[in-house]
C-alpha cells in the first residue's frame, strides 16, 4: 500500500512540475527561447500575491486573479520591449537577457523581501485531504494543482488547434517568415505567446508556495525541475510536458521512499537517462500542437 | 491606372545590387510575368514588393499610397499576397489550416477556403494531412490557395514551376485563367519562358538586376528573348521604357 501511495503522490507531484513546465515549453516551442527566468518567475509571482494579501485581506484565490493578468501583461510587454531586441540578434543574446533577468528578479526580491521563508496562507486547505483509506490520503491542494495542470494544458491545446490565433501561432513557430506573409505580425504573435507562458508559471508559482514555503533563492531549483519536465515528455509537446512532469515527480517520490536522500538525485537520474537513451523524449513531436 | 508603380527601385544583399534602378508599372487585371535567368534579380524584386525585403532605394506605390516601408504583414491586409519561391508551407498544420492561415488578414472578396477547395478537387479529400505529406505539385496548388484565402488584389507568384514535372506545372497554370477571372493582377515570376509568354499581357525580362526587355508577348520574337535572356549586346540597347 505505501508504494500505491508513493506512486500516486508522485503523479500528483507531477502535476506542479507539468504546471510550471508549460509555460517554458511554449516560449521554446514558438520561439525558441530558452526562458532562464522560468523558476524566478515562478517565486516572484508567489512574493507578489503574498504581498497583494498582505497589503489587502484578499484570499489567495482573489489574490491570483489579480497577479496572473499582471504577469500577462507583463510577459506582453517583455517580449515587445526586451525578448524581441535580442532575438534579432541571436539566440546566444536571448539566452543571456533571460539569465540577466533571472539574476536581477532574485536580487531584487532579496532586497525587498530579505531571504526569510514565506508562506502563502490559504486556511484550512493546506492540510485538507482525502482519505482513501488508512494508507493513502490525497491532498487537495495537490489535487487541485494536479486537475490545473491538466485544465491549463488541455486549454492551451485547443487554443493551438482550435483558434485563429493560435493556428497562426503555431504557422509562426513553424515559419516566421511565411507567417508574416500571410498577414501575422511575428512580434504581436510572439509576445501573445509569452503573456500566456507568464500566465502560466504566475499561476504554477502559486500552486507552489500555497504546498510549501519560499523564498527569493528557489526559482533556479523549479527551473530545472520544468526543464527536466519539458526534456522528459519531449520538446515542443504538451502532453509530452504533462507525461514528463509526472515521470519526474514519480522518479522523485520513489527514490525518496528508498532513501530521503535521493529525492532530487533519482530525478536527475532519470532525465540524464532520457537524454542518453531516448533523446528525443517519450512523447516526441516535431513541433508545438 | 497602375495599382503597382515601382519608381528606380534598388535593392541590395549586402554589398550586392540584386534590382539596379528598375522601374515597373502593372495595370489593375494584369499579368506581367518577369522572365530571366537565375540571379537576374526576379525574386529579389517580389520579395522586395511584398515587403520581406528592404530597398536601398526607389519607391514602390500601390493603388496610389507609397508602401515602401510598410512592415509585410501590413501589406497582406492592404491587399498584396506572396506565393513564395520553394512554396514555405506551414508543414505541421494541415491543408485546410493552411488554407485557413491564408485567410489570417482576409478582405472581403471572391475567395473562401470552401472556393479554395473547389479549384483543386484532390483538395477536400486530403484537407485534413499534414502539409509535409502533399506532392510537391500539390504543396505548390495550396500555396496558391492559401495567397487566394487573403483575397488579394495583387497575387505575386515566384517560380511556380520550380522543381515540379512540365505536367504538373501546366496542370497550375491551368487554373490561373480562373483566378483571373476575378480580376486579380498578377505578378509572375518565372524561368520556364514558354509558360510565363501564354499566360502574360506583358513581359519583363530582368538581367543583372535590370530590365533589358519590354513589351506584349505577341510583339516578342524568340530571338529577341534569348538574346535579352542571356545578354547579347545588341539587347541591352532594345531595353523599352
Amino acid at each position: 500500500m505505501t508504494w500505491v501511495n508513493t506512486i500516486v503522490q508522485g503523479i500528483l507531484l507531477g502535476g506542479l512540475y507539468a504546471l510550471f513546465a508549460c509555460g517554458l515549453s511554449l516560449m521554446f516551442g514558438v520561439m525558441r527561447i530558452v526562458n532562464l527566468a522560468h523558476g524566478d518567475l515562478g517565486v516572484l509571482a508567489a512574493f507578489l500575491a503574498y504581498s497583494v494579501m498582505s497589503a489587502t485581506s484578499l484570499g489567495a484565490f482573489w489574490a491570483a486573479l489579480v497577479v496572473i493578468p499582471i504577469f500577462a501583461i507583463v510577459g506582453y510587454a517583455l517580449q515587445r520591449g526586451l525578448f524581441q531586441r535580442s532575438l534579432a540578434i541571436s539566440p546566444l543574446s536571448t539566452l543571456l537577457m533571460t539569465f540577466g533577468l533571472s539574476v536581477v528578479i532574485q536580487n531584487v526580491l532579496l532586497k525587498i523581501y530579505s531571504a526569510d521563508s514565506r508562506a502563502l496562507n490559504i486556511g484550512s486547505l493546506v492540510t485538507a485531504a482525502w482519505r482513501v483509506n488508512s494508507g493513502m490520503s490525497l491532498s487537495y491542494l495537490a489535487l487541485l494543482t494536479f486537475g490545473l495542470a491538466i485544465v491549463v494544458i488541455i486549454a492551451l491545446q485547443l487554443f493551438l488547434s482550435r483558434t485563429r490565433t493560435g493556428r497562426i501561432m503555431r504557422a509562426t513557430s513553424d515559419d516566421q517568415e511565411a507567417a508574416t506573409l500571410v498577414g501575422a505580425d511575428s512580434r504581436h504573435v510572439y509576445a501573445i505567446a509569452t503573456a500566456i507562458a507568464f500566465a502560466t508559471v504566475a499561476l504554477a508559482g502559486l500552486m507552489f508556495a500555497m504546498r510549501s514555503s519560499f523564498d527569493p533563492s528557489l526559482g533556479p531549483s523549479r527551473l530545472i525541475f520544468a526543464f527536466e519536465a519539458v526534456v522528459i515528455g519531449g520538446l515542443g509537446s504538451l502532453w509530452g510536458t504533462l507525461v514528463g512532469g509526472m515521470v519526474l515527480g514519480l522518479a522523485q517520490t520513489l527514490g525518496a521512499q528508498l532513501d530521503p536522500t535521493l529525492l532530487l538525485l533519482s530525478g536527475h537520474i532519470i532525465f540524464l537517462a532520457v537524454l542518453a537513451f531516448r533523446p528525443q523524449g517519450l512523447i516526441p513531436q516535431r513541433r508545438i500542437a | 491606372m497602375s495599382i503597382l508603380a515601382i519608381d528606380r527601385l534598388t535593392v541590395h544583399h549586402g554589398q550586392l545590387a540584386a534590382v539596379v534602378d528598375l522601374d515597373l508599372a502593372v495595370g489593375e487585371g494584369e499579368t506581367l510575368a518577369i522572365i530571366g535567368a537565375n540571379g537576374a534579380g526576379k525574386t529579389t524584386l517580389l520579395r522586395t514588393i511584398a515587403g520581406v525585403l528592404r530597398p536601398s532605394s526607389g519607391t514602390i506605390r500601390y493603388d496610389g499610397n507609397d508602401i515602401t516601408r510598410m512592415p509585410a504583414h501590413r501589406r497582406v491586409a492592404a491587399g498584396i499576397a506572396l506565393v513564395p519561391e520553394g512554396r514555405r508551407l506551414f508543414p505541421a498544420l494541415t491543408v485546410a489550416e493552411n488554407l485557413a492561415t491564408g485567410a489570417y488578414r482576409k478582405r472581403p472578396g471572391p475567395w473562401s477556403v470552401e472556393r479554395i477547395m473547389t479549384l483543386f478537387p484532390w483538395m477536400p479529400d486530403r484537407a485534413r494531412q499534414p502539409a509535409a505529406s502533399l506532392s510537391g505539385g500539390e504543396q505548390q496548388a495550396v500555396a496558391i490557395g492559401r495567397a487566394l484565402a487573403s483575397n488579394p488584389r495583387l497575387l505575386l507568384l515566384d517560380e511556380l514551376s520550380l522543381g515540379l514535372a512540365p505536367i504538373v506545372v501546366r496542370g497550375l497554370y491551368e487554373r490561373l485563367p480562373e483566378i483571373l477571372a476575378e480580376g486579380t493582377t498578377v505578378l509572375l515570376v518565372e524561368q520556364d519562358v514558354s509558360q510565363a509568354l501564354r499566360v502574360a499581357d506583358q513581359v519583363c525580362c530582368l538581367r543583372g538586376g535590370r530590365a533589358v526587355l519590354r513589351g506584349r508577348p505577341a510583339d516578342l520574337t524568340g530571338d529577341r528573348i534569348q538574346n535579352a535572356y542571356f545578354g547579347a549586346t545588341d539587347a541591352v540597347e532594345e531595353a523599352a521604357r
